[in-house]
């Protein structure tokens, strides 16, 4: 029997906000233990928290690029929990009332392209970290304790590995354009938990699910549903029954792992947080949200292919990020054409960042120097070859093309009776190589241009060189 | 009208962290059913056509600015804590 593979995401995207989503204490990842805490995130006695305006900009904007509708009347409400990572014993989240529902995020998987349907975005706090000991007892550092989240929730619309991948993709560089967020998973400021069932080809209903934890990478995702999948194959090949269970990748060994069997449902006591007013979004407040979000990935895309003339693979790698993307687009309005800007962030620039393992805001390159660069390749001042030495000096010490050209003498030599004078003189010294090639010897000339270049520091223009080289073979 | 069995009670307990003996489980599950059952006369008011409604006080908007204005020191903290380490508060393993 085949089955088919049914899965579902939670992914958690910590909010960039300056401060907690209920406290006026700073919200930032990295400090010391407990440096970033408030009275409000340890529930001492009295405490009202208080709601982070930017937390909601931030879930509305994100609820938006999502392609959810944004609720124009929301409210907190508290889930009840004992942990020590939550001084008050439950954390403020959005029950009913979620400040986006209803999205979708378009995705492409070996050329076939698929809406995944966001069930829900809400907002709520972050809890805080505890470090387990072997000896008994855990550390708490609160830092965490109230950093905003947005919780996304998709509906049961994943059916392999790879799609659940290129959702992840797809939904890092959205939200990572919008800004709300770093969504950087080593930092956990995204995390995502998985739903994963089978169900035999041609069933409607949804057969027993398990929960994955512990997916620290958007690897580990694909390959952890992807083990999920063939453990509960298996299970139901041997007639064996899915139980509901919590389970947890283990990265070492590839496996996942049993955590717990999830008996009857944890009973959280959901009520209204009677400590915060409504939150009523009127259409002003809609329109200046909306006026913040940038042209998302897809759109950038189109327009690149589209406008542009850019392949669907230039327009797919430059858009991965939106820095790269605003680089681009910045490199163009400054007067360099497409594909060759295209071809040298790809090129060169990605090489440089990879080798020396920089961003590329960290590096000295600015769209107008690159542009600068590209034009006088375009215009013939300079080789290709030359270029590269004029991007070295462009992405460590910045400037300006033309000036570096000056600067270092590296004009490419275009002039026709300079060229045609290192050409005999090469050519006088070297009446073998004319020789060979007369003889059939093709390479020959490949010797004579390597000898002109060397004369001319590689400044000399390759076609017009080979031009006059064969003339004047011709000629003895 | 709404009833409390013991069983209620010690399910309630268990969140609250209470212990209790059976015979005050008993005693709280009929004063239990008095109490909630005084509210049932809410039960009675069609609310057909009424929206819910999250707060008694008509607040909308209650909201902060995204400043940085005031922290809880650490060292303040920890003096109310029983046991710290490395400015980390030490707690039994709860797993």
């Amino acid at each position: 029997m085949n089955f088919e593979t049914i899965v579902g995401l939670e992914v958690h995207v910590e909010l960039k906000t300056d401060t907690k989503i209920m406290s006026p204490a700073h919200a930032h990842f990295g400090a010391e233990p407990n440096m970033n805490i408030h009275v409000t995130d340890l529930a001492y006695p009295g405490v009202l928290p208080t709601l982070n305006k930017r937390a909601i900009d931030f879930g509305m904007k994100a609820s938006m690029a999502l392609n959810c509708d944004v609720a124009t009347v929301m409210n907190f409400d508290r889930k009840h929990y004992f942990y020590p990572d939550n001084p008050k014993a439950y954390q403020i989240t959005q029950d009913e009332r979620p400040v986006g529902s209803n999205g979708w995020v378009e995705i492409e998987v070996d050329g076939k392209k698929k809406k995944i349907r966001i069930e829900r975005v809400h907002l709520e706090e972050d809890a805080g970290k505890l470090t387990h000991t072997d000896e008994g007892h855990s550390f708490v550092d609160l830092n965490r304790q109230g950093t905003p989240l947005i919780e996304i929730v998709t509906e049961a619309d994943i059916r392999s590995p790879e799609e659940a991948y290129a959702f992840l993709e797809k939904l890092k560089a959205i939200i990572q354009y919008t800004g709300v967020s770093d969504v950087r998973m080593e930092e956990g400021s995204l995390r995502c938990d998985a739903n994963i069932s089978l169900r035999p080809y041609g069933q409607k209903e949804f057969g027993t699910k398990t929960e994955l934890k512990n997916l620290n990478s958007f690897n580990f995702v694909r390959r952890g549903i992807a083990n999920e999948v063939e453990r509960q194959e298996g299970i139901l090949l041997s007639g064996g029954e899915i139980e509901q269970q919590t389970r947890r990748y283990d990265e070492a060994t590839g496996q996942t792992v049993l955590m717990r069997i999830k008996g009857s449902a944890n009973d959280y006591r959901f009520i209204n947080d009677p400590d915060l007013s409504e939150v009523h979004i009127d259409e002003a407040w809609m329109e200046r949200i909306r006026a913040e979000i940038p042209e998302l990935p897809d759109a950038r895309k189109e327009r690149y292919v589209n406008e542009l003339d850019l392949p669907d693979y230039d327009a797919m790698v430059l858009t991965l990020t939106k820095e790269m993307s605003d680089f681009f687009d910045a490199t163009v309005t400054a007067g360099a054409d497409a594909k060759l800007a295209s071809n040298w962030l790809m090129g060169e620039v990605s090489a440089y960042l990879n080798a020396e393992q920089k961003e590329l805001r960290a590096t000295e390159l600015t769209p107008e120097g690159l542009s600068s660069m590209i034009k006088l390749i375009s215009d013939g001042t300079i080789s290709s070859k030359i270029a590269k030495k004029v991007f070295k000096e462009l992405i460590e010490n910045g400037g300006n093309a033309a000036d570096i050209v000056k600067e270092k003498g590296l004009v490419q030599i275009s002039d026709e009776g300079t060229l045609r004078k290192i050409v005999t003189d090469i050519l006088d010294t070297n009446e073998q190589s004319i020789e060979d090639y007369k003889n059939g010897k093709e390479r020959a000339v490949g010797f004579l241009v390597g000898q002109i270049m060397k004369a001319t520091k590689g400044q000399a223009n390759p076609p017009l060189v080979n031009k006059i080289l064969l003339e004047e073979i011709a000629k003895r | 009208m709404t009833q409390f069995t013991k069983d209620d009670v010690y399910y309630f307990a268990k969140f609250a962290r209470l212990a209790m003996t059976d015979s005050e489980a008993e005693s709280y599950a009929s004063r239990l059913s008095d109490m909630i059952g005084f509210a049932d006369a809410l039960k009675e008011v069609d609310t057909e056509n009424v929206g819910p409604m999250t707060h008694p006080l008509k607040l909308i908007n209650v909201l902060r600015e995204d400043i940085p204005t005031d922290r809880l020191d650490r060292e303040e903290m920890l003096k109310s804590v029983k046991e710290h380490e490395a400015g980390m508060i030490k707690v039994p393993n709860i797993l």
